[in-house]
């Protein structure tokens, strides 16, 4: 499944907050065109490990992205260097319109006149969001705010885009439509890091996944084998 | 009605430069959710800079008002590195007793120079008009106008440009904004160099109209601008404008009908009725508490 080159390589990534340890050591790499999930629960150091990779929250180990050590770069500079996040629970300026909210994702890029092409590409990927352009963020229901912190996401025109628990909250039929626009997404192009609870849908669109367990990897596999390792099923696909 | 109207005038020219004041206040408290109790205190070194440039660089008024401006806010951006960064994960009280600690250095950084008032001498050839029965000063003109022009621009830096997009985006919630690829310090560092500049602007349109200064000036005027922006809902930039006009128009409107020393007490009580039923102020909204 792997396809090209490392593009992140994790080794021994440990993060403390204060005396308590979220993430004890673990390694991995996610590899040019792929869509790789950590799933996991409540707890097990998924989204620490997303935090630290963005250059939110400090850590021990190395993360290199691209080859370039991306220790003490800050958050906003990983951004630039090709790293878009979608935060847990979507983080959308309620205060910001939809077309503002998209817009300040592109404050790191120069060229101006590509924008308009990427509206449209957001647009078309979540004409939803292309009827509400004027309308606050805050107003938007839950789905519609993940499909514009996805857009927001393209709008940086990262290499690579990790996303937080995007099925959190929504109804299935939203999960489905937003995963699968992860997957064209994929498609066009973006490497994923996709962190989940839902390891279901997750693990059916990843090429790779890996189970993380309190802090370290407990599983590790291609998504058809992981959906099919009994102790997967039994922990985290309901039996 | 002359005197409603001449009233009227004096109240605009009051009104801008407690709406000056106060638009420094209310964009500090909306992306730091901290009140910069040194901010009336800048408006008094704003109005000493100007003293500085008119008499001893003998500046006409535009390089004054530029000097003050530009000076004000490093001064502004200085403190906010180091003595308001350190705190930003401590207690906001904390970060208030700070702030009231560098109101008072400066107060008396400044009587070190200037232990007595000192004269600021006439940058605005004042002449006067009478317009049927109201006399319209130029300076009063050139306050107003410069005010509002100030406040236009300032309305379109927060509401068109990507810095003023920045920051409100950090008032809504400023731990996603790094993850947009914007640098949160330099657009904190932006909104004190325009909400200082602002008040060193006011400082000296102040030192202007009422010629005697000296390092305390800033006190009362600061709280009065401070209550302002209350009043027209902190956080919110056109708020702060409407509080700061509508706290000029009471003081002004009292003092016309009643003995002048009821001023301050009859105004702030109109104001405390006002919050009373506006407990947000006019403009400002409850925000809905994050979990």
């Amino acid at each position: 499944m792997s396809q090209g080159n490392v593009l992140l390589s994790i080794r021994d990534l440990t993060i403390s907050y204060g005396n308590i340890m979220a993430v004890k050591g673990i390694s991995f790499d996610v590899y040019e065109g792929e869509i790789v999930t950590l799933i996991g629960a409540n707890g097990a150091g998924k989204s620490s490990t997303l935090r630290g990779v963005s250059g939110l929250i400090p850590y021990k180990g190395v993360i290199t992205f691209q080859g370039q050590d991306m220790k003490s770069i800050p958050a906003d500079k990983i951004v630039a260097m090709g790293i878009a996040q979608v935060p847990e629970g979507r983080g959308i300026f309620g205060n910001l319109t939809v077309l503002e909210n998209l817009k300040l994702a592109t404050w790191s890029r120069k060229d101006k006149h590509e924008f308009p092409k990427d509206y449209q590409r957001v647009f078309d990927i979540f004409p939803r969001l292309s009827e509400r352009q004027g309308q606050l963020g805050g107003t938007l229901s839950g789905g519609e705010q993940q499909m514009l912190a996805v857009g927001r996401a393209l709008m940086s025109r990262g290499k690579m885009m990790l996303l937080d628990e995007p099925s959190m909250g929504l109804a299935p039929v939203l999960v489905r439509e937003i995963f699968s626009v992860l997957r064209e997404i994929n498609q066009a192009g973006t490497t994923i890091l996709l962190v989940e609870q839902n390891a279901n849908m997750a693990l059916r669109i990843a090429s790779r996944g890996y189970v993380l367990e309190t802090g370290v990897i407990a599983h590790t596999g291609t998504g058809q084998k992981l959906l099919g390792d009994p102790r997967v099923k039994e922990a985290y696909l309901g039996g | 009605m002359t005197y409603i109207l001449q009233q009227g005038l004096n109240s605009l020219q009051l009104g801008s430069i407690y709406a000056l004041i106060a638009l420094g206040y209310t964009m500090v408290y909306g992306i730091l959710t901290m009140i910069n109790f040194a901010h009336g205190d800048l408006f008094m070194v704003g109005a000493f800079l100007c003293f500085l440039a008119a008499t001893f660089l003998h500046l006409p008024f535009v390089p004054t008002l530029l000097i003050a401006m530009i000076g004000v806010a490093l001064i502004g951006v200085v403190i906010e590195r180091f003595a308001y960064k350190p705190l930003r994960q401590a207690p906001r009280v904390s970060a208030i007793i700070t702030a009231l600690g560098v109101g008072i250095f400066l107060e008396n950084f400044t009587l070190v120079f200037a232990p007595y008032p000192q004269h600021v001498p006439t940058l605005i050839k004042n002449t006067t008009w009478v317009i049927g029965g109201v006399s319209v000063s130029s300076l009063q003109l050139i306050i107003i106008a410069l005010s509002l022009v100030l406040m236009v621009l300032l309305d379109f830096i927060v509401r068109k440009t990507m810095v003023g997009m920045a920051m409100r985006a950090i008032s809504w919630d400023k731990t996603i904004v790094p993850l947009m690829g914007i640098p949160l310090n330099l657009v904190i560092s932006a909104t004190f160099a325009i909400g200082t500049s602002l008040g060193g602007a006011a400082g000296v349109m102040y030192a202007l109209a009422f010629p005697v200064i000296d390092p305390y000036m800033g006190i009362m005027i600061g709280w009065k601008a401070f209550i302002a922006a209350v009043v027209g809902g902190i956080g919110n930039i056109r708020g702060a404008m409407i509080g700061g006009f509508i706290l000029g128009g009471v003081e002004i409107l009292v003092a016309a009908f009643l003995p002048s020393t009821y001023r301050d007490f009859v105004a702030f009580t109109l104001l405390l009725i006002l919050l009373i039923f506006r407990p947000y102020g006019i403009l400002g909204k409850p925000r809905p508490q994050k979990v």
